[in-house]
């Protein structure tokens, strides 16, 4: 099975790491990786901006911000999608490609599960902060711009991280509007091979699964790092320095 | 274009029965994978709590894959890897009795039991060690400690994100399209295709499946009250 494994990637690595390109559209991991990374670098403004507005006093703000959250987390993606797909072209007047498409639906998708993160990063924060930043001569936005925020998205990174790491597979499902990412790459792949399925999918979970894996690991390593810091030794906690100074040991966060 | 009219759909005996037929796979796919997946996740709990390393490394492993890879990839390999290396018998008595329905079902189920394990693992961790020192203390024996001391507190501690991983499991219930099976948003694009009212037909899946997410997460909030007001008493 495993020659079998190799002699797809021997024949289809150009497929499977960038698609048809330069001789057709983007496809492939090149693909995967930028729809996510654009899927969630267009939502992050957008998920802050949400977040600030479902913890605004306003609740002209507050409500459709809430409406929103509420729809993305009840809805499945793919029905977002779908969405998107008939909406974005009676949006703006004209065909775009099924790459727009997700994009845009990732964004919003995207944007709503990211909010959830930092307003909880924003709400973890002691009130201390908002009350010490008001007390200097900040306004509201000001102590969220200049005391609050840098701190809570500080200390969200590695969920933010988790969120990137689900947008990734989130992007498989381009492969239902016959976006031409990894997913699609591998069923092109199986279509025309016919009689080695389970090496083609094999072969794509192994993929996904060393991208994720790796991310996710990474996005470990920050929230140990993180949760150091928080403890107040400076990055590695140093136990020889702590029992020296007669420190209470940090706690685990 | 016609005008907006989403009776036009649901007063459609034919259109209306093929929601409605889409409505229950998408109900046994997601209450058929949820079951599965809870009583796999408390034996992968099970497991991880034996004594001895390599029990706890195979859960490990069997987590870190089933989070690792996407729903749809995984679905993927069921459906169109797995079923190929079956017997060919099974592959076409299976043909005939329901196999998308029937691999959905498994491959979201094994998917979340992997979530369910990790949530119901975090719950027992957050239950102090002084319950089960107590409870062993007053006589109870090792399952009689599980059963009535730690679980049901490791259960009220893991709700909320047993709830949440609920949620997505319902809505990865649609994932199905993708393999095949007649599940609601399946049954949304037939509509679609039959009768052109595309924003119509999207606007009732929408609404159908808001409202389940929305009694879901209802449901949680009101165990998660109940176990709090028990927990108080």
């Amino acid at each position: 099975m495993l020659s079998e494994v190799y002699h797809i990637i021997q024949d289809d690595w150009p497929l499977l790491l960038i698609g048809q390109y330069p001789n057709g559209p983007l496809g492939g991991i090149a693909a995967t990786l930028l729809l996510s990374v654009l899927g969630i670098s267009l939502a992050f403004p957008l998920g802050v901006l949400v977040a600030l507005a479902r913890i605004s006093p306003w609740l002209l703000l507050r409500a459709p911000a809430t409406a929103l959250v509420y729809t993305m987390r009840g809805v499945p993606l793919l029905v977002i999608i779908f969405w998107g797909y008939f909406l974005v072209p009676l949006l703006i007047g004209r065909v775009v490609p099924g790459f727009v498409t997700m994009v845009c639906a990732l964004v919003i998708y995207e944007a709503a599960f990211l909010s959830e993160i930092v307003r909880a990063g924003i709400q973890a924060l002691p009130s201390g902060q908002t009350d010490a930043a008001r007390a200097l001569g900040h306004s509201h936005l000001g102590a969220m711009r200049y005391v609050v925020l840098p701190q809570a998205l500080y200390n969200m990174m590695p969920s933010i991280l988790s969120q990137f790491v689900s947008t990734i597979k989130d992007t498989t499902l381009g492969y239902v509007i016959n976006v031409p990412e990894l997913t699609f790459a591998a069923n092109q792949i199986n279509n025309r091979l016919l009689t080695k399925p389970f090496e083609v999918f094999f072969l794509l979970a192994v993929i996904y699964y060393v991208v994720c894996w790796s991310l996710t690991q990474l996005a470990n390593w920050l929230e140990r790092r993180i949760a150091a810091k928080r403890a107040g030794s400076g990055g590695a906690y140093r136990k020889d320095l702590a029992v020296q100074d007669g420190q209470p040991l940090p706690a685990e966060l | 274009m016609q005008g907006f009219d989403v009776s036009a759909i649901l007063l459609n005996p034919q259109l209306a029965g093929m929601l409605v037929d889409g409505f229950w796979v998408t109900l046994i796919i997601a209450v058929g994978s949820w079951i599965l997946a809870m009583s796999l996740g408390i034996l992968l709990l099970v497991i991880r709590l034996m004594p001895g390393r390599i029990a706890e490394r195979a859960v490990r492993v069997y987590v870190s894959y089933h989070s690792n890879v996407p729903t749809l990839v995984q679905l993927m390999i069921w459906y169109f890897g797995i079923f190929s290396l079956l017997p060919s018998a099974f592959q076409n008595w299976l043909s005939e009795h329901y196999a998308e329905a029937t691999f959905a079902i498994i491959g979201l189920g094994l998917c979340q039991a992997a979530y369910f394990s990790e949530d119901l693992r975090s719950g027992l961790r957050s239950v102090v060690a002084g319950q089960e020192e107590a409870a062993r203390a007053l006589g109870h024996s090792y399952i009689g400690t599980m059963r009535y001391v730690l679980l049901p507190q490791a259960f009220s501690n893991a709700l909320p994100a047993l709830v949440n991983h609920t949620v997505s499991l319902f809505k990865n219930s649609t994932l199905a399209l993708a393999i095949g099976a007649a599940e609601l948003t399946h049954a949304v694009k037939e509509v679609e295709n039959q009768s052109f009212r595309t924003f119509e037909a999207f606007l009732i899946a929408t609404v159908v499946y808001l409202a389940c997410s929305l009694i879901l997460m209802g449901i949680g909030a009101w165990l998660g009250q109940r176990a709090k007001a028990v927990g108080a008493r």
